[in-house]
């Protein structure tokens, strides 16, 4: 049997608020919105990328490690449904 | 051959060595060079001439290393990495790599004015093709050999490239530009200068954008001498960069951020490096030859220095080694924004810079040890003054420790997990 987790938006946007430099932003953002252009900074991102790991107990391999996966909140959705959600063998 | 004309043979010979002083030919970077190397080897080899000619003065004077550019002008080498099809040569970074290392050897400054050039072309190439007003401006470049200046550092922000505090002020189709930009590098003799400036006046710090700048359109106001230490002839002033009514198509198109991690960060390490190996194995080369000289001197004994020229000899491999690792590791990654932009790739150029930076400074230490007073002394075939004082901006130009608070950043997120012989 395959573990399943429906991953949200929400979910997503609950770990981005702990970002500092996203502070009290993140309810304006829209779920396409370039988090890099309101301010995500690299070091900002590896933080997202830890809490991300923390909050789904999850590993993001090293070729997820990009911008282009963390560059919006649906992406960030997409990148961690990837590895929570392995497609059935 | 009679004796007299072998004598005037072996004359003739020496007099075509390069004197202890000049510029030696240099070593591919790459043993596996790609280049055609009869005619490209011999443009280099040109500049360097020229560049170490006149290096003491641009040195002294803390001056533009005017005649060398004009040089690399008329051998047409500052388009060389512009697409053939908009008038370059399509040369790869390995190939200007060897330009930094054959001009670091000649005249530090103007590889480093060589380099910094090529870094902002780099960003055009990679992120302007899709661009008509950038494709035109790359034909530019390549056709009257313009020259390239960058003004990423500003007033109020320092060296900190991805964050800034000027804006792009477009109205219509035009913008406004003003940036108090504490360094910009041969600024007063640039052809372009791009900038970095946030996209719009509400824009986070670090939603920046690059704008193109041509000499027509900006003004520059002196706030700052570049009066240094070493590497006196970038003539790095600081200045007030304006211009007004600058169409918006000059804007690039992609992010900073993208062209930062894609280009521009591994442009800067890689070239830089090229341009500090290339000081290093200069340094090396006179202290060689001094050993040399003093083993003629001396038959039967090892001199005291050539145990220091054995270490060094190896720091000096290994560096080349990490250099080429590099270049390989970004040619590799052309053409694919995901490795290029992939944590594993920041962090293999960041310790590319460092290791190289800091291994430049220690081997050019000990050639002066090896060499002692005639390197310490101006004026002499050993002098490494020069050398030593170009070579310490090495672990400053992006302080070293700002590249190791950023790779122990990303090393939280990193997997391991790499091979041995792949990237």
């Amino acid at each position: 049997m395959v573990l399943r987790m429906m991953i949200s938006s929400q979910d997503i946007r609950e770990t981005l608020g702990g970002i500092e430099s996203l502070s009290g932003q993140v309810d304006r953002l829209s779920d396409d919105d370039d988090l890099f252009d309101k301010g995500l900074c690299s070091f900002g991102s590896v933080q997202l990328m830890l809490a991300l790991e923390e909050r789904f107990n999850i590993e993001f391999p090293d070729h997820l490690l990009n911008r282009t996966s963390f560059a919006t909140i649906r992406a960030i959705r997409s990148t961690v449904t990837t590895i929570v959600e392995p497609v059935d063998a | 051959m009679n004796a007299l004309a072998q004598m005037s043979a072996l004359a003739e010979r020496i007099a075509a060595d390069p004197a202890p002083g000049e510029t030696i030919p240099p070593e591919p970077i790459l043993a596996e060079s790609r280049l055609p190397a009869p005619t490209f080897a011999e443009r280099m080899r040109r500049v360097a001439q020229v560049a170490a000619l006149h290096a003491d003065a641009v040195d002294r004077d803390g001056r533009f290393p005017a005649e060398a550019v004009a040089a690399l002008r008329a051998e047409r080498l500052l388009g060389i990495q512009i697409p053939e099809a908009l008038g370059g040569e399509g040369a790869d970074m390995s190939r200007m790599a060897e330009v930094c290392f054959s001009l670091g050897q000649a005249c530090a400054a103007t590889g480093m004015v060589f380099a910094m050039h090529q870094i902002k072309v780099a960003s055009l190439v990679t992120h302007g093709a899709e661009s008509p007003w950038h494709r035109a401006l790359m034909q530019r470049v390549a056709e009257r050999q313009l020259l390239v200046a960058s003004a990423t550092t500003e007033g109020g922000i320092g060296g900190d490239l991805r964050n800034s505090l000027c804006a792009v002020e477009a109205e219509g189709d035009v913008f406004a530009f003003r940036k108090d930009a504490t360094v910009i590098s041969y600024g007063a003799h640039a052809d372009v200068i791009l900038a970095t400036g946030r996209r719009h006046p509400e824009a986070a710090s670090s939603d920046q954008v690059l704008v193109a700048l041509t000499s027509d359109q900006f003004t520059l106001e002196r706030t700052s001498r570049w009066d240094t230490l070493g590497m006196r002839g970038t003539c790095s002033d600081g200045f007030v960069l304006a211009a007004r009514d600058v169409p918006v198509a000059q804007i690039l198109p992609k992010p900073f951020a993208e062209i930062a991690a894609q280009s521009m960060l591994a442009a800067s390490h890689l070239l830089w490096s090229s341009v500090w190996f290339g000081i290093a194995s200069h340094a090396l080369d006179r202290a060689r030859t001094f050993v040399q000289a003093e083993a003629r001197r001396r038959p039967g004994t090892v001199p005291p220095g050539a145990l220091r020229l054995a270490e060094a000899t190896s720091s000096l491999q290994a560096m080349k080694g990490t250099i080429q690792g590099g270049l390989r590791h970004y040619e590799e990654a052309q053409g694919s924004p995901a490795a290029l932009g992939s944590i594993g790739f920041a962090i293999a150029l960041n310790n590319v810079k460092t290791t190289a930076s800091t291994m430049a400074v220690s081997i050019v230490q000990v050639a002066l040890g090896i060499v002692g007073i005639a390197g310490y002394k101006n004026g002499t075939p050993f002098s490494l003054g020069r050398a030593l004082r170009d070579v310490l901006s090495a672990p400053l130009m992006i302080s070293n420790d700002r590249i190791h608070s950023n790779t122990a950043n990303l090393l939280l997120v990193q997997k391991g997990g790499g091979t041995f012989l792949g990237a």
